[in-house]
């Protein structure tokens, strides 16, 4: 039982996939950057960079519609820019009444709260290419090119490799309960309350599991010599073509930019 | 090395751990230079507390010593370069994202030059006819793939004693079989704590027999093995100790 499933890599022998790690990641945080920067209702602005995402999402081999859909996954969280509607001066557009009181939705705070979820869909698309075009190790690699701290990025490693375990875990303690969770014929099932405490029990164990075998894996660490510092092996050259690549989809990136702050 | 000092030597070791059950007593033990020993015995006998030792990780009142050199604050990190640990669980060995960045972990942290580094991991790898596996990620391996990884990644630091915890332990006869085959072509002295006593038999010619962390035998693992007497009484056979 492996839950491999939650890694977001996706193989494919594609451009992007062939794209140093380090290029992506400095082209998307660019992207995303961008897309942040671009000022509430630049249509045509957000046109061009879907435009251009939509290329990226071709040249990964993925198919088009790959990274739209995952994207949605943003949207609850676009939900914290609600207020915005409401708190927006300009034009009342709807008025929303609620009892005595009444919120009033004005045309400019609908524009707002559109731009707001477009950027979000749109930068999350970003970061889906990026997590499904490069393996995860690779990315690491990106992120200490990128000097984010050596100690957070062995985190994320550490974390990563052992986010499966602990999941083939959690599935083998599923399916355990699965197996006795019996009844006998004419009985009701158990109450809320029970099957609630049995998933507590249930996180519990496999919080106690992966502190027993954090304190393992420490061991295993010290054993090859650990001493508290992170070290690594020296990165990789970067080819002259993939150096190409980061000016061009800088370039890219920043006349979008430009040219929005202009027009705007 | 010396040949007449012993690669392994304990004298007098006790340990308990920190909630006051004693875990080791009064342990003695020599092993020479290429040897392969097996340590045997029940649940909780010490076994892998004893492996713990070797290099360390857990330090007791007594004296460990490898190839002479006693087992202390100032000699730590020589002595992790002397004794390579290989743990049950392999999800535990290997910790790194990849196949190859776990294999290189060890020589990186000996401050090899990057040249030594790479050819030592390559080495290993192929050692263990695991070669082809090198980008990979060690959730994708299969137990008997992973137990390989975990058995290079002492190789590559080129440990002279091996401490190996239950080597054999959920894998199928066939990868058992190619695991045995693999640890007999391996010039470094084995210890190795295991219940597979077909593992033993095939792989030491020397048995060690713990029970409540003391050694309680110690002799040829092929007398010792059909000794049915001797095994009943130190609870290794199906239906002693009830």
């Amino acid at each position: 039982m492996h839950a491999n499933f939650i890694d977001p890599f996706h193989a494919r022998d594609s451009l992007l996939h062939h794209v140093d790690p380090r290029v992506k990641l400095v082209l998307a945080v660019a992207f995303i950057l961008t897309t942040a920067l671009l000022p509430p209702a630049a249509w045509p602005g957000y046109i061009l960079v879907f435009a251009l995402i939509l290329a990226v999402a071709i040249a990964s081999a993925l198919g088009p519609f790959f990274a739209i859909k995952r994207a949605f996954l943003v949207l609850p969280f676009v939900l914290a820019a609600l207020p915005v509607l409401f708190t927006t001066p300009g034009e009342p557009w709807l008025h929303v009444p609620l009892g005595r009181w009444a919120l009033t939705i004005t045309a400019a705070g609908l524009a707002r709260f559109a731009s707001i979820a477009l950027k979000s869909w749109l930068s999350m698309q970003a970061g889906i290419l990026l997590a499904a075009s490069t393996p995860f190790p690779q990315l690491l690699m990106a992120m200490r090119a990128l000097r984010v701290p050596r100690l957070l990025v062995g985190v994320f490693g550490l974390m990563w490799r052992y986010l499966f375990v602990l999941a083939d875990e959690a599935l083998r303690l599923m399916r355990a309960r699965e197996a006795r969770s019996a009844a006998l014929a004419g009985a009701g099932g158990s109450s809320v309350l029970w099957r609630a405490k049995v998933t507590g029990y249930m996180a519990g164990s496999l919080f106690l599991r992966g502190y027993e075998r954090s304190e393992r894996i420490y061991d295993a660490m010290l054993a090859r010599g650990y001493d508290g510092e992170v070290r690594t092996l020296p990165l990789p050259p970067m080819a002259r073509s993939d150096k190409a690549a980061l000016l061009v989809g800088l370039a890219i990136v920043g006349s979008i930019l430009a040219l929005e702050i202009w027009v705007g | 090395m010396n040949e007449r000092i012993a690669a392994v030597e304990i004298v007098d070791l006790s340990f308990s751990y920190p909630d006051g059950h004693p875990a080791l007593r009064q342990v003695h033990l020599t092993v020479a230079p290429g040897e392969r020993v097996a340590l045997v015995g029940p649940n909780g006998a010490g076994k892998s507390t004893l492996l713990l030792q070797l290099n360390g990780i857990l330090r007791g009142q007594g004296h460990v010593r490898i190839h002479g050199l006693e087992v202390a604050e100032e000699n730590i990190r020589r002595i992790r370069a002397l004794v390579g640990l290989v743990f049950q669980d392999p999800d535990d060995q290997l910790f790194s994202p990849t196949v190859y960045e776990d294999v290189a972990f060890g020589p990186i942290y000996m401050g090899l030059p990057l040249p030594e580094i790479q050819e030592r991991v390559q080495r290993s790898l192929a050692q263990v006819g695991m070669a082809d596996y090198a980008q990979r990620t060690p959730h994708h391996l299969s137990v008997g793939e992973k137990k390989r990884v975990a058995l290079a990644t002492v190789l590559s630091m080129d440990a002279t004693v091996l401490a190996l915890d239950e080597p054999s332990a959920g894998l199928d006869p066939r990868a058992r079989g190619r695991l045995i085959r693999l640890l007999k072509t391996l010039p470094q002295t084995l210890l190795v704590s295991s219940h597979d006593l077909h593992l033993v038999e095939a792989l030491c010619p020397r048995m060690v027999i713990m029970q409540d962390g003391r050694i309680v035998a110690d002799g040829d693992s092929a007398r010792m093995l059909h000794d049915e007497e001797l095994l009943a009484r130190h609870c290794l056979s199906e239906d002693s100790c009830e």
